[in-house]
């Protein structure tokens, strides 16, 4: 449980909007016209962080795992083997658990769920927070109030409660826990939109575009908006991951998936009371979740590096 | 300053009302039948008695306006409610389990300010040194750490194996509980109440501890660079007390400003330390709660961490404000 909404702001403080008229940041992706060459740009910049190509590697191995799971995996995720928990050996490589199904395989077919989770959450609660930032920091006044208020009304209760007790009383399940954290996401994400537009609003090129007579909307989302993006875009990287250690917290606490989903912070979960005699039990999952939720977070930095890169010295 | 404070004061007062309103509605109006769910909860059958006593005591009958009247009159009056497990006040169990959490944070928060500070001075001033890279690499694996695998990790290398292996007496620590739970001004552990604090106060310092030293190396690195930094240099200060006296000293603004922010994290870390160490505390409770689908206790538990979290977020704004004019004149904050 690392990026919750309260470390956000810092987020949006390192990779903050241009500061400036006709400030660089943001060219990069605004720039339609040249857009296969700002991707070599792009791409070229990315490269230079070393640790973030070794991480999108990784997602790709796992993408690839989790797309591939019933193929791969030797076993089928609810399938037993055997009866009871053996340590990892030739037959299964990371053993198995309890009841003795191949913790290998689980691990597995697990890829999929966090994948699926981290990536949906996060969809979610980028449209939502992007949406709801965009329209409080563009229009202002009190529609602005309205949606400010109520972020700051879910951001005062903190995060683990507030998806605790929603999934809580929403029931156990997968999507249960997609939908919790969706909703609990965008409230950091709408702060850090709205921010960007209440300073890019004020700019030339917003002028310019309102005095060729173009609509509100079409500033908003066709003008602004691409220039707002660049945090969101490295902050839904680091999301993604956060999102897959709140589902394996929420599992931890009872309020997640619910058995024989091989979701990992589920398995560890139900392998906590037997540190002792079987700690792979434990082990395999807690390895997948880290990572997965590493990857996720280095290849932040390296969209931040590649998008932002006056930025680059700052941490 | 008065008025800023007065003005955060109401925001603040509304928006925990808000908060807790929706608290209320989302645990008791939501599901099915509140009555049920309160008397046994996941699917297991209560008698009817139960159920009539639960609609009675929480009045489900009224329409929802009233019951959250109801709320707020109780609340006010600082009547929490009772367990629906073990009928305790929750009152009570708050007196009991709060200290516990105190004590707790008390002792991450100084690992944080201790550790966290020192390693991410260390890391800025020899920057792209071994120490630097390992400090790099090891504040982000602890953000990608999972709180309770961390527990579960230190519980195997220094107190599983420890008792397995027979290591000496000083390295054995313990999994789970508190020991003896004598504390001698408050927070010092007697007793061999130590061998169950230290663990889980690294683990809950962990995650803020990662990110204190990191914001502490990217805001020393900001500050070696300004031209202050080379003033003082210039004057022919030693490098020692330039980075002390004039760069730690800037550069420590920002972190004590996450530190306190960070607080809102470290609740959600102190849920899962505690479950994952039975520490008995506030999370603990709140987790446990969750489990057995006790809500009054997990209401009013989280009334209590929402009052607390929202008093410490009033402190780290009137701090701002004390150090940064521009929020209190209604700037800053808002471009």
């Amino acid at each position: 449980m690392t990026i919750t909404p309260s470390s956000l702001p810092s987020a949006g403080g390192v990779a903050g909007p241009p500061d400036g008229p006709g400030g660089p940041g943001g060219a990069g992706i605004s720039d339609v016209g040249a857009a296969t060459s700002s991707w070599r740009e792009f791409w070229r910049r990315y490269r230079k962080n070393k640790m973030a190509v070794v991480a999108l590697a990784l997602l790709i191995v796992l993408i690839i795992l989790a797309v591939f799971a019933d193929q791969i995996a030797p076993y089928r995720f609810d399938e037993r083997p055997l009866t009871k928990t053996t340590a990892p050996s030739w037959d299964h490589l990371f053993g198995t658990d309890q009841i003795g199904r191949d913790i290998f395989s689980r691990v597995i077919y697990g890829a999929r769920i966090s994948l699926r989770i981290g990536i949906l959450a996060t969809v979610i609660s980028v449209v939502i927070g992007v949406v709801a930032g965009a329209v409080s920091g563009f229009f202002g006044g009190w529609v602005d109030t309205i949606i400010s208020r109520f972020v700051d009304v879910f951001l005062s209760i903190p995060y683990i409660v507030l998806a605790v007790s929603i999934a809580a009383v929403m029931g156990r399940s997968e999507n249960t826990v997609i939908i919790v954290l969706g909703f609990t996401g965008w409230l950091a994400i709408q702060r850090v939109v709205r921010s960007s537009f209440l300073q890019l609003k004020e700019l030339e090129f917003v002028e310019a575009a309102t005095a060729l007579g173009y609509g509100r909307w079409r500033i908003m989302f066709r003008h602004i908006l691409p220039n707002a993006l660049q945090p969101v875009i490295v902050y839904s990287a680091i999301a993604v991951g956060s999102a897959i250690l709140a589902e394996a917290a929420l599992s931890f606490l009872g309020a997640g998936p619910v058995d024989p989903t091989p979701a990992w912070g589920l398995m560890v979960f139900t392998a906590k009371g037997r540190l002792k005699p079987a700690p792979y039990e434990l082990f395999f999952p807690a390895v997948a979740i880290v990572i997965t939720v590493l990857a996720f977070l280095l290849i932040g930095d390296g969209l931040r590096d590649a998008l932002d890169p006056k930025m680059k010295n700052r941490s | 300053m008065t008025a800023y404070i007065i003005r955060r004061l109401f925001q603040i007062v509304l928006t925990v009302f808000l908060a807790l309103s929706f608290l209320f509605v989302l645990y008791f109006a939501l599901p099915g039948d509140p009555a049920t769910l309160l008397a046994g909860g996941d699917g297991r059958v209560p008698n009817p008695t139960t159920i009539r006593q639960v609609t009675d005591r929480y009045g489900f009958d009224d329409p929802m306006p009233v019951q959250l009247f109801h709320y707020w009159e109780r609340t006010l009056q600082g009547d929490l409610g009772q367990s629906y497990q073990s009928g305790r006040g929750v009152t009570d169990i708050l007196k009991e389990t709060a200290p516990r959490s105190i004590r707790l944070s008390i002792w991450a928060i100084i690992i944080e300010i201790v550790v966290g500070i020192s390693v991410g001075l260390i890391s800025a001033v020899r920057r792209y040194s071994l120490v630097d890279r390992i400090t790099t690499i090891v504040t982000a694996v602890a953000s990608a750490v999972p709180v309770f695998v961390l527990a579960f990790v230190l519980q195997y290398v220094f107190a599983v194996i420890p008792e397995k292996q027979g290591w000496p007496d000083l390295i054995q620590f313990k999994t789970s509980g508190r020991g003896d739970d004598s504390w001698v001004l408050f927070f010092i552990p007697t007793g061999n109440t130590w061998r169950y604090l230290v663990l889980p106060a690294i683990t809950l310092a962990s995650v803020t501890t990662a990110l204190a030293a990191r914001m502490m190396r990217g805001s020393m690195l900001e500050v070696l660079g300004a031209d202050f930094m080379r003033t003082a240099k210039a004057k022919g200060l030693r490098d020692r007390e330039v980075v002390v006296k004039h760069g730690l000293r800037n550069a420590m603004l920002p972190v004590v400003t996450l530190i306190g922010l960070d607080f809102g994290t470290s609740i959600g870390a102190a849920v899962l330390t505690e479950t994952a160490f039975s520490w008995g505390g506030l999370g603990f409770y709140i987790a446990d709660s969750v489990g057995r689908r006790d809500l009054p206790v997990l209401l009013g538990l989280t009334t209590v961490v929402v009052l607390a979290y929202a008093g410490i977020n009033l402190l780290v704004d009137i701090s701002y404000a004390w150090f940064d004019p521009r929020v209190r004149l209604g700037q800053g904050s808002a471009k």
